[in-house]
């Protein structure tokens, strides 16, 4: 297995471990590490990201499912409105410069953290 | 009214989302919990079923701005329900507050070297394809 494999192997699995344990979304792991590690510009690696994400949530949503957790009308309420939101927000995405989407993502991960602390 | 909020939220959540490459669960969680009432365990299982179409339609947007890696996401995809595996094991080894703090730290770690980088490479280096 190459070193490039084995750091994908440890991010999905940082991954996985992070939104199992604590609730907070393979995203917020897998961007950064990306970025870190394997010396992704920002752009590709919130849309490689997000393949890893659909996959991971279609995964994860099936177990909810199975536990009767998951309430269909208000994911539709959050869910549909958002469709739009992401269709914005990736578009923007592509007029910013790639530090500031790394600035903002590390303002994201500073917020998790305090929350991380404070919970 | 709260419904209103609720999908107001689900947009910002989605922008989010897609400028951030998350599927947008940070705001769909506390829209879900604030304005619907839902359990924090309820909000975070229908949050899940909201991602999904995002995260597709984010792929779809990407990939037409070639910014998708396909084999890497696909690789991290597949892989991870392992380490969800191996977290539910930690998680009854170790003292959740432990665990919080570990991620806590090392999230600050992350967040510290993305902006060593964003300031010391204003242009990004080239991606990592050796194999």
């Amino acid at each position: 297995m190459s070193s490039r494999t084995l750091k994908l192997a440890v991010i999905a699995t940082a991954a996985g471990a992070f939104s199992g344990l604590l609730g907070v979304g393979g995203g917020s792991v897998i961007v950064p590490l990306l970025i870190v590690w394997l010396g992704y510009g920002a752009r590709e690696a919130t849309g490689t990201s997000m393949l890893a994400i659909v996959l991971i949530a279609t995964v994860a949503v099936i177990f909810q499912a199975a536990y009767g957790n998951v309430d269909p009308p208000n994911a539709a309420l959050v869910g549909i409105p958002a469709l739009g939101g992401v269709v914005v927000g990736t578009a923007l995405q592509q007029r910013l410069p790639e530090r500031y989407i790394s600035l903002m993502f590390a303002a994201l991960l500073v917020a998790i953290a305090v929350k991380l602390i404070l919970s | 009214m709260s419904s209103i909020a609720a999908a107001i939220v689900g947009f910002a959540g989605g922008m989010v989302g897609g400028l951030l490459g998350v599927g947008g669960g940070v705001l769909f969680v506390p829209a879900l919990v604030i304005f619907m009432d839902e359990t924090q365990v309820r909000a975070e299982a229908t949050s899940l079923l909201a991602i999904v179409p995002v995260a597709i339609v984010a792929v779809w947007r990407q990939q037409g701005y070639g910014n998708v890696r396909v084999r890497d996401g696909l690789m991290i995809g597949v892989l991870s329900p392992l380490g969800a595996g191996i977290g539910v094991v930690t998680a009854n080894a170790i003292p959740q507050r432990a665990l919080e703090l570990t991620f806590a730290a090392l999230a600050l770690l992350i967040a510290a070297q993305l902006v060593i980088r964003a300031i010391r490479h204003p242009r990004e280096p080239s991606p990592d394809y050796s194999d």
